[in-house]
């Protein structure tokens, strides 16, 4: 009876006192094993000869066979620098704009201007890739797309521009769309970075004289720098992930050695031609290489002093 | 506070808001919206018009020889209708199920006490770095003998680690006074979750169903994976399969193959159907959208 009264330290009974806790983490937990952590034992496909009837473990084990097999495929080549390009175009391009619309948003007094503009550049982020690639199709389809239509109207172009059938063309309405869907978006976590400046910093800049433009260079830009600088990196660190469904929805077979990326070339060789082992394999490499460069990116964010994902 | 405030006009003067900068930077920043905004107009436009129309490349920001054909044609077909409430139906089902699975996960990694916290955590987070990969998530719903089945679109995206780590950063800001005096009126961790956590954190849970709701609304992948049976096709699948059906078109009108014609018929409707795929998001919107922003916020702030 005395025990009972005591605090208890072992492990055993502080489970047995918290057991509630447990029985919560039953479900999320087999959610975890089942549909996150049986898979991950999946790889070792990649290592096998798939036989989907007798299962992973009792298929023919080949080493790296499946991957010297793949890195020989065209496709890949063609895949895995589409896919660099790509991501490095969305860089290159998407990476300032919202920095800049931020900033823009941040200088504007009226705020009905600003929330209403909020509203309107924040609502491509909530359409799926299928509706954004639905009017994309449209908008820039020959003769009948309000771009091309408009442009021959005004005699700026005699024939039509192929956005989405010819090479580069497809490659620069991918990212500019990319742009569109995502620079509103974007502007958040800078915005709440930019509210976080000390405002006595700004009154000083301005009783030194400094105009809008010395206040943003020299106060605005260098308070958001750590956001940026993390952005950015996180965003190097993901070069090799690219999602399915953008590439996948606006492509086509006119431009299909541009379109064609790691994650579409996955789709099409493991669940269209059930090439599960070479498909597993694709996946793997950029699973891993994916994950040395977030690693890389995290190592690299913390040298510099800024707080890293981990 | 007051004080303060009122004494401020006296020292600076009071900036006026529409200087002649000001318009300038408003006229930048309203420009930007309308690109986000004009492709709908277009969308919407083309919906509304005739077909001859539309192959004239007449149609810009405004119907020419208004019609409702194309909606008409939506709502009298069966099939796109059985889409839109199969679709519905799957959405609550998912969003409800992935509710309970975020709160039975965040309550827990809450607390101290729990032993094996670190454990738990790590394998939750794990998940957001590494993961099997298509096809052996592939290989699993096929051998769960979930294909073409609409629970395939339901259970295996029902817990998102990223908004399991929201609502935990918020259950963690809950005040831990809150639960020692609910545990000396004698209330267990069900009540002190049911009566206690959960009332008081109405705000983000509102924001997390949404970010659910709208992600399943618009998955897309999942179903072209997992289902090929056509009664079992969401909305966003038939709208794809729709989309490139009149690609296909185009693109052999580029090759000269097809004539104009053939790609009229589809134009409109397509364009009715993609407003009516994106009609429940735009209804819901502008209500939910600072909820969203918050979200973020949070989000960005690591568990």
């Amino acid at each position: 009876m005395t025990d009972l009264r005591r605090p208890r330290r072992g492990t055993l009974n502080s489970i047995w006192q918290n057991w509630r806790l447990y029985v919560m983490l039953l479900l999320p937990v087999a959610f975890y094993i089942i549909f996150c952590y049986k898979p991950m034992l999946g790889v070792g496909i990649a290592f096998t000869k798939y036989n989907p009837v007798k299962g992973m473990w009792a298929s023919k084990w080949v080493g790296l066979d499946n991957f010297k097999f793949v890195m020989k495929m065209p496709d890949f080549p063609v895949a895995l620098g589409n896919t660099l390009l790509l991501n490095f175009m969305g860089l290159i391009a998407g990476f300032p704009v919202p920095i800049i619309l931020a900033i823009l948003l941040n200088e504007l007094r009226s705020t009905r201007v600003k929330k209403l503009s909020q509203t309107l550049l924040y609502l491509p982020h909530f359409l799926s890739w299928v509706i954004i690639g639905g009017m994309v199709l449209q908008i820039f389809a020959p003769t009948t797309g309000v771009v091309n239509a408009t442009l021959l109207k005004w005699g700026w172009i005699d024939e039509n521009i192929p956005f989405l059938t010819e090479g580069w063309p497809w490659r620069i309405t991918y990212t500019l769309v990319g742009v569109w869907q995502s620079m509103g978006w974007g502007t958040i976590l800078y915005l709440s970075a930019i509210t976080g400046i000390n405002m006595e910093l700004f009154e000083a800049a301005k009783i030194d004289g400094a105009n809008k433009l010395q206040q943003i260079w020299h106060v605005t830009l260098p308070g958001i720098r750590s956001t940026i600088v993390v952005l950015l990196i996180l965003n190097v660190g993901q070069m090799m992930n690219i999602s399915f469904d953008r590439p996948y929805i606006m492509g086509n077979t006119r431009v299909q050695n541009y379109c064609d990326v790691l994650s579409t070339f996955v789709y099409r060789a493991g669940i269209t031609n059930a090439k599960f082992d070479r498909a597993t394999a694709i996946g793997l490499f950029q699973s891993v290489v994916g994950l040395i460069m977030v690693g890389t990116a995290n190592f690299v964010t913390k040298r510099l002093g800024e707080d890293g994902i981990w | 506070m007051t004080t303060v405030q009122a004494a401020k006009p006296m020292n600076i003067k009071k900036e006026k808001i529409w200087t002649v900068p000001q318009i300038i930077l408003a006229i930048i920043i309203i420009a930007c919206s309308l690109i986000c905004l004009l492709p709908f107009v277009n969308v919407i436009a083309v919906s509304l018009s005739s077909k001859s129309a539309i192959l004239r490349g007449d149609v810009g920001f405004w119907p020419v020889e208004f019609t409702t054909m194309a909606y008409q044609a939506i709502f009298n077909d069966g099939s796109m209708m059985h889409a839109l409430w199969y679709t519905v139906g799957i959405t609550v089902t998912y969003t409800a199920i992935a509710m309970v699975l975020t709160i039975l996960m965040a309550y827990p990694l809450t607390k101290k006490r729990l032993k094996g916290r670190k454990f738990f955590n790590l394998m939750a987070l794990f998940t957001m770095y590494f993961s099997g990969g298509t096809i052996p998530i592939y290989l699993n719903i096929k051998e769960l003998g979930l294909l073409n089945n609409a629970w395939s679109l339901i259970i295996p995206g029902a817990l998102s680690t990223y908004n399991m780590i929201i609502l935990k950063s918020f259950f963690a800001a809950l005040p831990e006074s809150l639960e020692e005096a609910a545990t000396i009126d004698g209330a267990n961790d069900f009540q002190i979750l049911l009566q206690i956590y959960l009332p008081l954190s109405l705000a983000s849970l509102a924001t997390l169903t949404l970010f659910y709701a709208v992600g399943k609304w618009n998955s897309f992948q999942d179903a072209l994976y997992y289902i090929t049976d056509r009664s079992l096709q969401p909305l966003q699948l038939k709208l794809y399969n729709l989309i490139k059906g009149s690609q296909a078109v185009d693109v052999a009108m580029m090759e000269g193959g097809a004539s104009a014609v053939a790609t009229s018929v589809s134009e409109s409707i397509e364009s009715a159907t993609i407003i009516f795929a994106t009609l429940p998001i735009l209804v819901v919107y502008p209500f939910v959208q600072r909820y969203f922003v918050s979200g973020v916020t949070i989000g960005a702030v690591k568990g």
